[in-house]
């Protein structure tokens, strides 16, 4: 059992913020993330894009942004759970939470912060009759372990960047990759496409465009798949692995099922204190949540975790008083036995 | 004075909508099934309009002739689901006086 002060659902921007507010208050933080990497949607789906918006960074790079946060946190040693989907809240009889992931990893908290944006992404299955029964049987929509796929032969459909550096990456692993897509055209950055040409003309790779599979085939686990490729006939590839990656679309998933209250795909919170939701010690904070006036900007939900850390620490030390502390007044003694403070003021007289 | 333009919106449960959009609010066509509530939030515009989700997925059915795609719009298209030739990617196309009358529907989430 992971335990902590505050359990952060949700690694983007305002989940890792949380970890930086909730250390200058002495309070310990988890995260817990569907996604493999920290930074949520700005690492998964437009790192290489430009925001305008945060404070003080004229121009940013949600990729840098992701960084910079992750940098600003590590003094206060956040724990994380990546590529684990938030489950079930269970409330304990004194007063913490149990939170379970899909994968069974258990984390007690006295605080629950739910930073979970749009939801945790899913991957977009496409609609191929039976292939959910192929599922963890041949089938796969997420590459977790590439080792699963050594000297097996193994079919890739997609057109962008997972689609290209996984097609890359197991044609040294897998003993046969075959790449299909309904265009010629990829979409995924330009060295990405170069080295699938290159390893395409080595033979490594199988390219099959513009093509689509429309059909799965195999007894107890999945034997082989039916191509088409456009303006022919359908043909049948002997295959061990089909991975279709055609993205992912977040969900609100089991979160919605909490108890909490829900209003437009988002959880009601009290705007005028601390971002609490109805259940007491679980708050909402950044895009997940709604309330008059909400606006769903990084740099809100920046704020939103800053007034959540105050009640955060009024539950976990009750009956204490606080008193706000400046950074630059008093520096940052972080959990790692760093202290970050000003440089003293030099005293000397003029003669 | 700044114009509206009225379009017709079929929604993903078949709904039928005649809107009037505004001309003069750099709106486009995601951002115009948003701000009539037209879908569930979170389930239109999830990358925010940056052509690298298809949530605003539509089919137009008017015959208006509308800005070329772009090479970022098309390559989303060719891996978005439940794709015809007349779709398009609704955060793409920009709300002006010339699209008086558009009749467009949400394609279904996927």
């Amino acid at each position: 059992m992971i335990t902590t002060d505050i359990l952060i659902i949700g690694a983007g921007p305002t989940g890792l913020f949380t970890v930086f507010e909730a250390g200058l208050l002495k309070l310990k933080c988890h995260l817990i993330d569907a996604l493999p990497q920290p930074g949520g949607q700005c690492s998964e789906i437009y790192p290489k894009k430009p925001i305008y918006d945060i404070p003080a960074y004229p121009e940013i790079l949600a990729g840098d942004l992701t960084d910079k946060l992750l940098e600003q946190s590590k003094q206060f040693e956040p724990g994380f759970t990546l590529g684990e989907r938030a489950e079930t809240i269970e409330k304990q009889s004194d007063g913490s939470f149990v939170v379970t992931t899909n994968k069974g990893t258990q984390h007690k908290a006295t605080v629950v912060a739910i930073a979970g944006g749009l939801g945790s992404f899913e991957p977009r299955k496409p609609a191929i009759e039976h292939l959910q029964s192929f599922e963890d049987k041949g089938v796969a929509y997420i590459i977790k372990d590439p080792e699963v796929y050594r000297n097996k032969k193994v079919v890739i459909a997609g057109g962008g960047d997972s689609a290209l550096d996984w097609a890359i990456f197991l044609s040294d692993v897998a003993s046969e990759v075959t790449l299909i897509h309904r265009r010629n055209e990829f979409r995924g950055a330009l060295d990405s496409v170069d080295k699938v040409q290159e390893l395409k003309d080595k033979g490594l790779i199988k390219l099959i465009t513009p093509a689509e599979v429309t059909a799965v085939f195999g007894e107890t686990k999945l034997e082989s798949i039916e191509v088409v490729k456009l303006g022919e006939s359908a043909v049948r590839i002997q295959t061990d692995a089909f991975i279709p990656l055609f993205g992912l679309s977040p969900k609100l998933g089991p979160i919605a099922d909490w108890g909490l209250e829900i209003e437009k795909n988002a959880i009601k919170v009290n705007n005028a204190l601390d971002y609490q939701t109805n259940i007491p010690g679980v708050f909402a904070i950044g895009d997940v949540n709604t309330y008059p006036g909400k606006l769903k900007l990084i740099l809100c939900g920046f704020h939103e975790a800053t007034l959540m850390c105050q009640a955060a620490y009024k539950i976990i030390n009750p009956g204490k008083r606080y008193v706000l502390k400046y950074t630059t007044v008093s520096g940052i003694d972080g959990f790692d036995g760093s202290r970050k403070e000003a440089p003293k003021a030099v005293v000397k007289s003029i003669e | 004075m700044t114009l509206d333009v009225h379009i017709q919106i079929t929604d993903r449960d078949g709904i039928r909508h005649d809107v009037q959009a505004p001309t003069d609010m750099a709106l486009n066509l995601m951002e115009v099934v948003r701000l009539f509530e037209l879908a569930p939030e979170g389930t239109i515009g999830v990358c925010g309009g940056m052509a690298m989700c298809a949530s605003c997925q539509c089919y137009i059915h008017s015959d208006h002739q509308l800005t070329e795609k772009l090479e970022d719009e098309d390559a989303m298209l060719s891996e978005a689901f439940n794709v015809k030739p007349t779709s398009r990617l609704g955060c793409q196309i920009q709300i002006n006086p010339e699209l008086e009358g558009l009749q467009i529907e949400l394609a279904p989430e996927d």
